[in-house]
């Protein structure tokens, strides 16, 4: 089924993807190639087949509840873009209109 | 005395350093001249770490010096730009990573060190190892050492290359749909993929966390399966990682693959696309594997068309949700003067990743998205179900698989960029392995045109022991051994 | 009702931070892990696991063999990975219930997941240069929900639930529980219906509040604007309002332009969790007994009045039942821990208060006295005979010293002493009064006695 230019800018918008002039076009289109090989996945009768999200049979490990020394406020803020007085820094978080 | 130091395999540059014939910093030196011979055409580096391999190559001296050298004391090796390393600038090929330096080092790599190993630096690959040919890259295309103007193969292109070129002796790649594999085989190198959860993906940047898995590029199997065993094993910061026995290194007198049962795939074996050259080239694998005492029987791996779509789903998916975290507020590229916290994160982002990654956030995110979830998610985990009960199956009736690992060789550069299926098209051999979390691994098995063909092994999920056994057989018995690409 | 609990464990849950003490330095307990730093990984917390297995198990829930943790995913700048670990459709826990006051309130589940980090928001209105601060000290500590059934009916209701849940929650050890802190988070769905209708209108969504006392008047609040909201031909709108502990009042807290979608899958970085029915076996028999169980014991030998202060906190719940167990007077014991204890908080280990208990009951000391010997005696750790005999707290009984005190009483105060005498008995109360001010440690028992002869 091929994605309408509705349906892009509503992916864009909840992978928080800006979208450029000429994108929505182009994943329109890009995506809904792939989308139809992918297709291909509704001829298989999975009735009565359980999912598989991991794939190896790994025995569920759990950490014993001891402290690990973690980073420093400086290492932590090391790699940060923009950084004030121990916080990272971001722009405004639109809460209310 | 030895006329090219960067010709060595790990056991004879061991016995060397041993007997002090070399030193580690001479073996080191030889790798960075021929480095700067080479990879201003090959292109295979992004970034060199002179700090470390000083110190590391020092460091093996010592401790050869004074007899105690580690397994890979003072070997030369490159690590692909996905493993995080303390200090060292990482970036998974992606601009958005850009002066990232991360303060831990990836468990697998800091093993290789622990074991003596010596970087050299960090090798290009597709964008977040999203690509089969490196031409992803968020910095530069890497080439193919037999042939510049041709891709190395990818994602892990550049681990592949340097091998190939003997910019380094082995090389570190991580393996989601076919990534260290079919590199391997388009470079002439051997490279394995181990079981979903032998290595410990701590300090990988995950492209599809249930998909990806670190392994060795080297250019005999023994190589690499050293190094392999070395990074092996549970490690307390992956919980998917597991200590299961089954790497047991092959010492020199064994291995042979007689009376054992290899399964040829029909899917496989007439793979839509397959080159003459490379079906001609499994042929006269085949042929060699059978005359050293092996019965080929045919197998089915029958939901094999499947196989592309339920991997296009599901490691978009999982990526989708592993780059949320990219969103320019504790490292990388920011938008920070953007008005608003959305708006940062959509440009920074729109900025940041390529097309490639762009795309298959979009179709990850889309797979997930309300409404779509089992038509697409859900659909594709069953198929997973169902594709990894094809490869039980198959392995009731036999102890390995062998197949192409790529259906073609080594093609030119921007010859399918425009057409991102026909990209995906290269990993229809090995993406099988990763939905069932098999090992395998690709050995060299001739040229096509002049360009090298892969044989690709695969075994059940911890039966790695049977796919060396295999891939080392093959080598012995066919005398193709990888060779260092001469280049221009 | 939604209850976010911070189950009592020392690190974080998918990362070996130390959990940050209120008010640390910004980003001073964090780890690559934590930070969502690429190519890190998550591994469960052990303690977190067991608080919430122990805590459903309290809940009378099941807790199915298999379960697992999915992300949640959204991008917000607390939340560092782009999705929060979380447990989707197969939670560590389901069909639970528990008893608060007559009303049994179904539990939906119990889950374990992780919590976000810290925004602080500054700027300037005028000029529109707004930014925000992140502190991640926070994010990575475990949480365990709690969702509640619809079945709480008003705003006692639902304050009765809250308390009875940290009552729990701290008796099994799960949960310090202290709202305060930010350890509990209770966030009530709200709906009103028709009287005489099974059916619930749209409900809205209350955050933000700190308290017990808040839940309960955001509730009342709530209750009364979307009454008001439908009597005036309205209609209530689904969302999620805050509550204004300044104001003492809800607002719409976020307007639903554009609806999240969590995407939610199973998490591939963590292997399902097969809960061993051993370890669950083991949990249930050391699981300490519940509130519940043991209010009703209490309420065999203690007024409700008395049980419902004892009964609802578990240090005083034992200290009453050991100081019991070595012979202190049932009624009397509770009553001094409900006006004594409980208000300040000054615990004595059981054999003291017991000791104490018996001086008092005895007529050794007066109540005045025993107050100051149980302070000094909580204050140094010394027995409260050891203080008595020390400071001579001693109780006076003897006839002949007290007829000189109550002598000297009847001198002082002749009205009091007239009033009696024509028949005003409430006038022996100025008397006592004034003997107990000349002679603290005068047997009060005897002297009013004494007082009565005198005056006859
Ligand atoms: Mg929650
Ligand atoms: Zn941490």
């Amino acid at each position: 089924m091929p994605l309408s230019r509705d349906e892009v800018r509503h992916v864009a918008m909840l992978a928080r993807l800006g979208l450029e002039p000429g994108d929505e076009d182009f994943y329109a289109e890009q995506l809904s190639g792939i989308l139809e090989h992918i297709d291909r996945l509704q001829q298989v009768d999975t009735e009565e087949i359980p999912p598989t999200a991991q794939v190896v049979e790994i025995a569920s490990r759990l950490r014993e509840d001891e402290p690990r020394p973690g980073l420093t406020q400086e290492e932590a803020l090391a790699n940060a873009p923009a950084k004030v007085d121990g916080f990272f820094r971001v722009p405004a978080i639109q809460e209310e209109a | 005395m030895i006329d090219d130091l960067t010709e060595l395999t790990i056991k004879d540059a061991a016995r060397l350093l041993r007997l002090g014939s070399i030193s580690s910093a001479e073996l080191v030196t030889a790798h960075v001249e021929r480095i700067e011979r080479l990879d201003p055409h090959v292109k295979a580096y992004l970034r060199f770490t002179p700090e470390l391999w000083e110190s590391q190559a020092d460091e093996a001296d010592r401790k050869i010096g004074q007899g105690e050298a580690p397994p890979l004391a003072g070997i030369p090796m490159a690590v692909k730009d996905v493993l995080c390393v303390r200090g060292v600038e990482t970036t998974a090929g992606s601009q958005i990573l850009r002066g990232f330096k991360p303060p831990y080092t990836a468990t697998a790599v800091a093993r290789l060190f622990e074991a003596g190993a010596v970087m050299l630096g960090v090798t290009n690959c597709d964008e977040f190892a999203m690509g089969s040919s490196t031409e992803n890259s968020g910095y530069f295309p890497t080439r193919n050492p037999w042939d510049l103007d041709r891709v190395p193969g990818g994602s892990s292109g550049g681990s592949a290359a340097a091998v190939a070129a003997g910019e380094a002796m082995i090389a570190l790649g991580s393996d989601t749909g076919g990534s260290i594999r079919q590199p391997a085989a388009l470079c002439g190198v051997v490279g394995m993929k181990p079981t979903y959860g032998r290595v410990s993906r701590y300090g990988l940047i995950a492209f599809a966390s249930s998909l990806d898995q670190i392994g060795p590029f080297a250019r005999t199997v023994d190589d690499a399966a050293i190094t392999l065993s070395l990074m092996a094993g549970f490690d307390p910061l992956d919980a998917t990682s597991s200590d299961r026995p089954g790497l047991e290194v092959l010492n020199s007198s064994g291995g042979t693959v007689k009376g054992m049962r290899l399964g040829v795939p029909r899917e496989y074996y007439d793979v839509k696309g397959i080159e003459p050259g490379v079906k001609a080239a499994l042929d006269a694998a085949l042929f060699i594997l059978r005359n050293a005492g092996a019965e080929i029987v045919d197998v089915s791996l029958p939901h094999t068309d499947y196989g592309l779509a339920a991997y296009y789903i599901i490691a978009p998916a999982e990526c989708s949700s592993n780059l949320a975290r990219f969103d320019g507020v504790r490292y990388g590229l920011a938008e920070v003067d953007a008005p608003n916290i959305t708006d940062e994160y959509m440009q920074t982002r729109r900025k940041g990743f390529g097309t490639e990654v762009r795309r298959r956030v979009m179709l990850g995110t889309y797979a997930l998205s309300s409404g779509y979830y089992d038509a697409y998610y859900l659909k594709a985990q069953k198929v997973r179900t169902l594709i990894k009960r094809d490869f039980d199956e198959a392995f009731k009736k036999c102890d390995a698989i062998v197949s192409a690992t790529s259906p073609t060789v080594a093609f030119p550069i921007g010859s399918k960029t425009q057409d991102p299926l026909s990209m995906y098209l290269c990993d229809v051999l090995t993406l099988g392995g990763n939905l069932a979390g098999l090992p395998g691994i690709s050995v060299p098995c001739g040229t096509s045109d002049g360009l090298p063909v892969g044989l690709q092994v695969l075994g059940p999920q911890w039966g790695e022991s049977v796919v060396l056994r295999v891939a080392r057989s093959y080598e012995e018995a066919s005398e193709i051994r990888a060779e260092v690409a001469s280049v221009v | 009702m939604e209850v976010h609990v911070q189950p009592k464990t020392r690190t974080k849950m998918f990362c070996g931070c130390a959990v940050a003490p209120l008010n640390a330095p910004p980003n001073t307990y964090v780890c690559e892990i934590c930070l969502g730093l690429p190519g890190t990984l998550p591994v469960a917390n052990k303690a977190a696991v067991e608080a919430c297995l122990k805590t459903a198990l309290a809940l009378n829930c099941e807790i199915p063999r298999h379960t697992k943790f999915d992300r949640k995913n959204y991008m917000y700048p607390d939340l560092p990975k782009g999705y929060q670990i979380s447990q989707y459709d197969l939670p560590m826990s389901v069909s639970g219930h528990v008893e608060v006051a007559t009303r049994k309130v179904r539990i939906r589940r119990v889950h374990l997941e992780e919590d976000t980090g810290k925004l602080v928001h500054a700027g300037d209105k005028l000029h529109k240069a707004w930014e925000s601060y992140v502190d991640l000290n926070r994010a990575g500590v475990p949480l365990m929900e709690i969702v509640s059934e619809p079945d709480l009916r008003s705003a006692d209701e639902a304050r009765d639930y809250a308390t009875e849940l940290r009552t729990l929650l701290r008796a099994i050890g799960a949960s310090e529980a202290e709202m305060e802190k930010g350890q509990m988070r209770v966030e009530p769905n709200i709906s009103i219906r028709r009287a005489a209708s099974d059916e619930l209108g749209v409900k809205t969504e209350l955050k933000n509040i700190n308290s017990f006392r808040a839940l309960h008047r955001a509730i009342l609040f709530e209750v009364e604007r979307q009454t008001q909201v439908l009597e005036s031909g309205g209609r209530v709108v689904q969302e999620t309002r805050g509550w204004s502990e300044a104001e003492q009042r809800t607002f719409s807290q976020r307007s639903k332009e554009f609806a999240e979608d969590y995407r939610y899958f199973p998490e591939p970085d963590l292997p399902p969790l097969e809960v061993e029915r051993t370890w669950i076996d083991e949990l249930r028999r050391n699981l300490p007994e519940l509130p519940s169980v043991r209010r009703a014991r209490l309420l065999d030998h203690l007024p409700a009045a008395q049980v419902a202060v004892i009964g609802a906190d578990r240090e005083l719940a034992d200290l009453y039942e050991n100081a019991v167990a070595r012979g202190a007077p049932a009624l009397p014991t509770a009553n001094w821990i409900v006006n004594e204890v409980a208000p300040t908080g000054k615990l004595s280990p059981p054999e003291n208060l017991a000791e104490l208990m018996k001086l008092l009951h005895d007529g050794a000391i007066t109540r005045d006295s025993a107050r100051e010997v149980y302070v000094e005696s909580v204050e140094t750790g010394r027995t409260p005979a050891e203080i008595v005999a020390e400071h001579g707290y001693a109780q006076v009984s003897d006839e002949s010293e007290l007829r000189v005190l109550a002598e000297a009483v009847i001198d002082a105060n002749p009205k009091a002493a007239a009033d009696y005498r024509n028949g005003k008995k409430q006038a022996m109360q100025a008397l006592m009064a004034d003997l107990r001010k000349r002679a603290p440690h005068a047997n009060p028992k005897v002297a009013n006695e004494l007082l009565l002869k005198l005056l006859a």
